[in-house]
């Protein structure tokens, strides 16, 4: 297994909070930093909000975990992309975004995901 | 890349969202409350028909027989069994659109 | 070929630990390795040995541990998903055992295939 490195993606396809899965992905997301794997991060539909800036979750009495997002490039995880039209369907534009990320259509992420080892959906 | 779909059309829109994604030459797998997607009737059919030129549609048949849909699952949809499903992995980059 | 699989949902509440037990019996029929089976998010609620199904109903959580037993296969429950839900080694079933995140991204690594189930 020494030296093997494998495309990983992780795909957020849901909102924060409302369920975990945003959050257990970037549990696993920071633990395969220590394996020194080729990492994107694809963000496609509902995802797109775990990436909006400004949120405040002392109210909901939850940890705000957004501020992770702009860690990741200190574990050498800077491959972040997000569906154009998933922002445009939800009122979004890339300067929402609390981290900078490639915009790439629908027809690109699909191309993305073909070259892809090892696909993770959450 | 074979992408897995396991929610009803009807009440989440992850084959939307795969049918939107997915590239030219891969293959869909419809298992547990996606299977109603391919029969006969459904709002999704009609989708999924057009998705079939450039994307190869398969279906669980243990799923859609246990939801008493196998006499109306449409053209164009090839059924498989698990080994079948199995087959299809072994073959493809997996991709489950939960 | 090796495949690693990993179940996101508890049992009886949702289908997909069922279709991932299916489709674990079909790749062993048809020859191939299960690398590691591995339990995450509620999907950790597969390996309570408390598990009482009424006596008409499969009982999941044991057939993944005959599965184990006849196949050798590491069944990996996520400590942090485990915990959460009080799921502790003084209840885990037969060949079940606890362990980190790394053990999925390591299946990953290590499996030709990674299989996902869940809702």
């Amino acid at each position: 297994m020494e030296g093997v490195v494998k495309k990983f993606m992780f795909v957020n396809r849901k909102a924060p909070y409302g369920t975990i899965y945003a959050l257990e992905s970037l549990e696993v997301v920071l633990i395969s930093a220590a394996f020194d794997q080729d990492v994107s991060l694809a963000f496609l539909d509902d995802g797109v909000y775990q990436l909006k800036k400004g949120q405040q979750t002392k109210g909901i009495e939850t940890k705000n975990f957004s501020p992770t997002y702009r860690a990741l490039d200190g574990y050498d995880i800077e491959k972040l992309y997000v569906e154009r039209e998933a922002l445009e369907a939800r009122g979004l534009a890339e300067e929402d975004l609390l981290v900078d990320v490639t915009v790439l259509s629908r027809q690109e992420m699909g191309a993305l995901m073909e070259q892809m080892d090892v696909v993770l959906s959450f | 890349m074979l992408h897995i779909i396991n929610k009803s059309a009807s009440d989440r829109n992850c084959l939307d969202a795969c049918l939107a994604v997915a590239a030219e030459g891969g293959a869909i797998l419809l298992i547990e409350d996606a299977v109603y997607a391919a029969t006969r009737g459904n709002a999704a059919a009609a989708k999924l028909q057009q998705a079939q030129g450039r994307l190869k549609v398969y279906i669980l048949q243990a799923d859609l027989e246990a939801r008493g849909m196998a006499d109306r699952l449409i053209e164009g949809v090839t059924p498989v069994d698990y080994g079948g499903f199995v087959d299809l992995a072994a073959s493809n980059t997996c991709q489950s659109w939960l | 070929m090796k495949f690693g699989i990993l179940v996101n949902e508890g049992p009886y509440q949702h289908q997909a630990a069922d279709s991932a037990y299916l489709f674990c019996k079909a790749a062993l029929d048809r020859g191939h390795e299960i690398h590691r089976v591995f339990f995450y998010h509620d999907g950790v609620n597969n390996s309570s040995r408390l598990t009482e199904p009424p006596q008409d109903d499969r009982n999941i959580v044991k057939r993944w541990s005959q599965l184990a037993e006849a196949h050798q296969i590491d069944l990996v429950v996520c400590v942090a998903a485990a915990l959460r839900r009080g799921i502790k080694d003084e209840n885990l079933a037969p060949g079940f055992r606890i362990s980190g995140l790394g053990q999925l991204v390591e299946t990953g690594i290590e499996a030709d295939r990674l299989v996902t189930f869940g809702d």
